[in-house]
């Protein structure tokens, strides 16, 4: 395969700094691990993942569930709760500002501001017995904004309209709203603060395809607006074909490839990859089934080597052994996958 | 011969719910005027798709006698099955079985997978000796590809999402069913495991000739496993025919706003391309006893007043819109003479 590029983890090719030219990093994760301590043992839900997102990209990642896509913008959000724990890595803002390593004080302050997070289930997250209006007020306010009751109003109202509600939602409550109005009060209240990173978690999985659709143009239009990076988390390859510039997939905790969206999916290098894009349901083929072989991965069993290898139609002997690093393959393409590796640093005696 | 199972113009109505927005509304119609006939000889993989609050469920509930329809009957070989006697209500319950989203709600998870397949074999007597049924669930298991060694001895919560609603199926296959009732079958399964599971549904149609009703929000896998669709919209037929006709080429200004809705897995649509606004789209008022797809419909006029009838196209489709009124009408609504006449397909 021509344009491989055996470059070892973590080392800057000349490729990688044209593509920094054109887009600036804004946060740069490295080595990010994150481990539930259990009975049985300890389970790494995000297994040494590095990761750079780009000033205003729209970034998906995709994973099934148990990958640690949700863990790994939990922990960005400094949102772990015990058994789990941030157990390595760093995740460091364009100014050198750390996430992993806030005071709690300082987490406080960095939400909203830095990072807000849209919900999976809109329902769950507005406090029912609230006006919508006093809400948004009141996260502004324990954030710290300051103003008179008239200002905040004003910027409620602004905000709603920015999202797409009329000013009078301000007065209703929750359960006065439709799946999508609850939405999009949540992703209100979530740019409030003008924030430079959205992380949205499956954030339409609850609504229709109608409304579904309506919610992601709002979310992409803010985007626009404000300039914000979007860390969009999910398992709909639809929509992340159809939302993100740039994916990243997930399994077993581990970032298995990162690329341009249609790089990705017209062309995927890491066999899970390729398994998992062909088994999308499409309204092209009728009565074809492409599932992935196996079963999934269990964190608390992990197999050696590549933890894909027990499902891998290319497994290889030495996959069962060597761990793969993260391989570019082209401008801004990672594959994590021993396929892509010569076999120079594992002496072939072993 | 009476069909396996029909629904002649059910209706639900639910009453007392507050509508959105806190509207006075005393009662809701989940379903109105639905027939439709399953023929028990031959073979259909039919689906009833639509949103949340198009009635799919509440159908699916009604044919499978866990809910009474408010008008209308449901007909199992042409008995009412609200007032059938004991031993009917058996063979109904052997012929017809259910697929759930998340079965294993309502089972005990203090129950080994065992028991969950010996209970209908017990049950129904399917099987004479110990041996026999131990054979059967063999088989079962095989045919939705688990390994019953790494399966049986195991409770609920040791299997994954995908491999318990095989056993679901598996159970199913047992009873030697006419036709599978499926709700969501695979909405809480991952990915990959969607499509093994759909594989599985699918080999029972093809295989086993077992027919099917596969309710579904998803029209993506519709398209994969069925041949005819049903598309609801607030308890009204939009459009029903072959997924070809409907899915790939949609006629009602529902099913087509519906399907330019899916986000296709191809990079550089302009899918996401568009303005900031609420489109109300759920919040719909719509006029009593009109087309309650009217509010939201570019193409709505004064003839909207009145719910239009199923027109059927030349294709032979049909479509509840008055964009066809100079089509003929599907006399009394029988969706059985659009739907209910799939033949296997021929491999």
């Amino acid at each position: 395969m021509s344009g491989v590029n055996t470059g070892s983890r973590g080392a800057i090719s000349a490729e990688d700094l044209s593509m920094s030219e054109t887009r600036e990093v804004m946060l740069d994760i490295q080595g990010l691990e994150v481990h539930f301590e259990t009975r049985r043992g300890i389970a790494r839900a995000v297994n040494d993942v590095d990761l750079q997102l780009y000033k205003g990209e729209r970034f998906g990642l995709v994973g099934e569930s148990g990958s640690g896509k949700t863990t790994m913008i939990l922990a960005l959000l400094r949102m772990i709760k015990t058994p789990g724990f941030i157990a390595g890595g760093r995740a460091v803002f364009d100014d050198g500002t750390d996430l992993l390593r806030l005071s709690p004080e300082e987490v406080r302050e960095n939400r909203l501001r830095r990072v807000a997070m849209v919900p999976q289930g809109a329902m769950n997250s507005l406090n029912p017995v609230m006006r919508i209006g006093q809400q948004i007020t009141l996260t502004m306010r324990e954030h710290g904004e300051e103003g008179t009751k008239v200002e905040f109003q004003d910027r409620v109202a602004q905000l709603l309209d920015q999202v797409g509600l009329k000013p009078e939602v301000a007065q209703l409550y929750p359960h006065e709203l439709s799946g999508g109005m609850k939405q999009r009060a949540c992703i209100a209240q979530a740019i409030s603060l003008s924030p430079r990173l959205i992380l949205a978690d499956e954030p339409t999985s609850a609504l229709d395809v109608v409304v579904q659709r309506q919610i992601m143009q709002t979310l992409r239009q803010l985007q626009l607006q404000l300039d914000a990076t979007v860390l969009l988390v999910g398992h709909d390859m639809g929509l992340m074909a159809q939302f993100a510039e740039r994916v990243g997939i997930m399994y077993g905790g581990k970032l298995v490839e990162v690329g341009a969206v249609a790089d990705v999916f017209r062309n995927p290098q890491h066999p899970y990859t390729q398994l998992l894009i062909s088994s999308i349901p499409s309204f092209e083929r009728r009565g074809t089934f492409k599932g992935i072989p196996g079963v999934g991965l269990s964190l608390l069993d992990s197999p050696t080597g590549c933890l894909f290898h027990p499902r891998c139609p290319q497994a290889m002997e030495r996959c069962s052994r060597d761990e793969p690093g993260l391989t570019q393959l082209g401008p801004g393409q990672h594959v994590s996958c021993l396929l892509y590796e010569k076999d120079e640093s594992h002496a072939t005696s072993a | 011969m009476p069909p396996l199972l029909e629904a002649q113009h059910v209706r639900k109505v639910y009453k007392g719910g507050g509508g959105l927005l806190g509207a006075d509304t005393t009662q809701t119609v989940a379903v109105d005027d639905f027939t439709l006939a399953i023929d028990g000889d031959t073979p259909s993989f039919t689906t009833i798709a639509g949103e949340s609050g198009s009635g799919k469920t509440t159908i699916a509930r009604m044919l499978l006698g866990m809910q009474p329809p408010t008008a209308g009957t449901v007909r199992y070989r042409g008995m009412d099955i609200g007032s059938m006697t004991k031993e009917q209500r058996r063979t109904f319950r052997q012929d017809v079985q259910a697929i759930f989203q998340d079965p294993f709600e309502v089972y005990n998870p203090f129950y080994k997978i065992d028991h969950i397949l010996t209970t209908p074999i017990e049950k129904f007597g399917l099987a004479s000796s110990a041996q026999q049924a131990a054979e059967q669930i063999d088989e079962a298991l095989r045919t939705v590809g688990l390994r019953p060694e790494e399966t049986l001895g195991r409770y609920p919560h040791q299997l994954s999402g995908g491999q318990r609603q095989r056993i679901t199926i598996a159970r199913a296959l047992l009873l030697k069913p006419k036709l599978i009732i499926a709700d969501e079958p695979v909405s809480m399964v991952d990915a990959s495991l969607r499509a093994t599971i759909l594989a599985n549904l699918h080999k029972l149609y093809t295989d086993f000739g077992i027919s099917f009703i596969y309710i579904t929000h998803d029209l993506t896998t519709a398209y994969q496993v069925s041949d005819k669709i049903v598309v609801l919209y607030h308890g009204t037929v939009a459009e029903a025919g072959t997924v070809e006709q409907v899915i790939k080429d949609p006629k009602h200004p529902y099913t087509r706003e519906l399907i330019h809705s899916i986000p296709v897995p191809d990079p550089g649509n302009a899918w996401i391309e568009g303005a900031i606004e609420e489109k109300d789209t759920e919040v719909t008022e719509a006029v009593i006893g009109g087309c309650r797809y009217a509010p939201r419909c570019a193409h709505a006029d004064e003839r909207c007043g009145q719910m239009p009838p199923l027109y059927r196209l030349e294709d032979g489709r049909v479509a509840s819109c008055v964009l066809y009124d100079k089509q003929e009408a599907l006399a009394d609504g029988d969706l059985t003479r659009i739907i209910g006449t799939t033949h296997k397909q021929s491999e």
